[in-house]
């Protein structure tokens, strides 16, 4: 398999709208999240991370009508366009458009306003995304589940393998939609404090909305200080569909199989991006994953303290920030982490710090008991 | 050097008729889905009751996968490559639904189209490569590309890749298994002829 390179990319959060301000909230600290009251769907208050429309519709502004797209399409418009802003000989008709989402636009379902039925279908994302840009190849759309994101890596990866692709667009997003934080709520799934991945004192997620958008391509770029995609898996737990597995049985293949691709072994990992949810399950089930893989020692963190869990968007996002820490070797503190919950040991970052880091994992999972592995490498 | 692959087998389950390689198995004039899913489950005799739980989307998965690998021998890394259009909009619908009174948990978690494959690796015990793709319509071109780019790569020995899809109590179902084992040649025009033939 060939090496799949990262180029530019944009973050589209409540901590910011360009990449610069995303990575530089994380350095500092802050957290997109804030507490909602939604005493339509729930009488809980809960914890989420949401964009506010005002200041969003005031940058899209800058390249389109506002009222003519809804707000997920204007967030994920927004990151693409930065990517062809700073790239504007790239060429559209040979570019691959990924787009990964869980939900995208449901919360149309509910209050279609001025929109077409039809803007619901993930398919009319697509198009719309497509048609803004003039992207002439059919948009690849991903919805698998909360690993979307990264699995658009790998999907592009795997097909600019056999020489289907060069260059691709990976695009993901999702919203905080009612339909969303009703589920989650149904499930007592909501966290009514700020999440707290790995944590004894963790008690469920905290929802996200971000878009977020990745220039990538088979063909390695002249200039030197790359991070590619050099190994990539996902294995089902076929356990459970809500549930993970209590062994991490899917998720531990999943790294296995990555870095066996990869050609390294398990103590070449200099640094670690969990999905880290703060569900008791999920953080348990991630804990016996990486303990049988022997990353116990290894230094990790879960972004969702930041940004929340943004679901189709969380596995791309987390691996952008994942391709600056390798870059500036910077590791940056787990949010909201106290005393260690999960019954295997692990290395959390608590602080900033500094590492040389020439090799990175990414792992995300997902209902549907779907998991996924990428190991990054900086050349 | 280049390796070729095969169509070992496919179904297809659309307007009351099952189809697979071999011959018609299959023909019932029910209307209504949840009927004609029980009276399919019925004519296999499945006994698994955990399908009754299942959404829509889920029972068309279990019942298709079930035709073809009854006939199919399949190792644990068959891959599960899936697409269809109208992702899992009819149970998102229920759902929404049910928030009205009490947003129904049990709802919810079908609320995601992949949530077919984790049934379909539960039920046969696949811990493999899994993808759910959505598109306009039945996209011969990606589904061919991406099961090639996991054989040729070895991830994954054998692939189930299809169309599944369900909107409106409308299902449209083509599976198919593809392998190194000889039988139709696999391309693009062989997965396009298969699925529209007698669909238009």
């Amino acid at each position: 398999m060939k090496k799949l390179y990262l180029l530019d990319d944009a973050i589209i959060s409540p901590l910011g709208f360009s990449i610069e301000e995303n990575i530089s909230a994380i350095r500092e600290g802050k957290s997109g999240l804030q507490l909602q009251q939604k005493p339509e769907i729930t009488e809980n208050s809960f914890y989420a991370g949401i964009i506010d429309e005002s200041p969003l519709n005031d940058a899209f502004k800058a390249i389109r009508n506002p009222k003519k797209y809804t707000k997920l399409e204007k967030m994920m418009l927004l990151a693409v366009q930065q990517i062809l802003n700073k790239n504007p000989n790239l060429n559209l008709a040979e570019t691959a458009l990924v787009i990964t989402t869980t939900k995208g636009n449901i919360n149309l379902l509910k209050d279609p306003g001025n929109f077409l039925e039809i803007r619901l279908k993930l398919s009319e994302l697509g198009k719309v995304i497509a048609n803004f840009f003039g992207f002439i190849l059919k948009p690849i759309i991903v919805s698998n589940a909360c690993i979307s994101g990264g699995l658009g890596l790998a999907v592009t990866r795997r097909l600019g393998s056999i020489g289907k692709l060069k260059n691709a667009l990976v695009v993901g997003g999702d919203l905080v939609s009612d339909f969303v934080v009703s589920g989650f709520n149904s499930f007592q799934a909501l966290s009514q404090e700020a999440c707290k991945p790995f944590s004894r004192d963790r008690n469920g997620i905290s929802l996200g909305e971000a878009a977020a958008a990745m220039l990538v391509s088979i063909d390695k770029p002249e200039s030197s200080g790359n991070i590619a995609l050099i190994g990539d898996s996902t294995v089902n737990d076929a356990n459970h569909i809500s549930g993970p597995s209590r062994t991490g049985e899917g998720l531990y293949q999943s790294i296995q199989k990555a870095l066996k691709e990869a050609s390294i072994s398990t103590t070449e990992i200099n640094f670690l991006s969990a999905h880290g949810t703060a569900t008791i399950y999920n953080d348990e089930m991630e804990s016996m994953a990486f303990h049988r893989s022997g990353l116990q020692n290894t230094p990790l963190h879960s972004l969702k303290g930041y940004f929340g869990h943004t679901l189709g968007a969380s596995a791309l996002i987390e691996s952008i920030v994942t391709k600056h820490s390798m870059l500036k070797n910077h590791l940056y503190s787990s949010k909201n982490f106290g005393e260690l919950g999960v019954s295997k040991s692990l290395n959390i970052i608590q602080q900033n710090g500094e590492k040389q880091i020439n090799y990175a994992l990414k792992t995300a999972s997902g209902f549907g008991g779907c998991n996924l592995a990428l190991v990054f490498k900086k050349e | 050097m280049q390796q070729d692959f095969y169509i070992k087998d496919w179904v297809k389950i659309k307007d009351g008729k099952i189809s697979n390689s071999k011959s018609e198995i299959f023909n019932s004039s029910e209307k209504n889905l949840d009927f004609f899913l029980k009276s399919v489950y019925d004519f296999l005799e499945l006994k698994y009751p955990k399908f009754h739980k299942m959404d829509g989307l889920s029972k068309l998965g279990i019942l298709g996968t079930e035709i073809l690998f009854r006939k199919n021998s399949i190792s644990t890394d068959t891959a599960l490559i899936l697409s269809n259009n109208a992702s899992s909009l009819e149970t998102d619908r229920q759902f929404q639904e049910s928030t009205k009174t009490f947003a129904s948990p049990a709802l919810f978690v079908y609320t995601l189209p992949n949530i077919v494959l984790g049934e379909v690796s539960i039920k046969f015990k696949l811990q493999s490569e899994n993808a759910f793709f959505i598109a306009e319509s039945f996209n011969a071109e990606l589904l061919k590309n991406y099961t090639e780019s996991l054989l040729t790569s070895g991830k994954s020995s054998e692939v189930l890749c299809g169309w599944l899809n369900l909107q409106n109590g409308e299902y449209d179902v083509f599976l198919c298994l593809i392998s190194p084992e000889i039988n139709i040649s696999f391309s693009e025009e062989s997965l396009k002829n298969l699925y529209f033939a007698e669909n238009d």
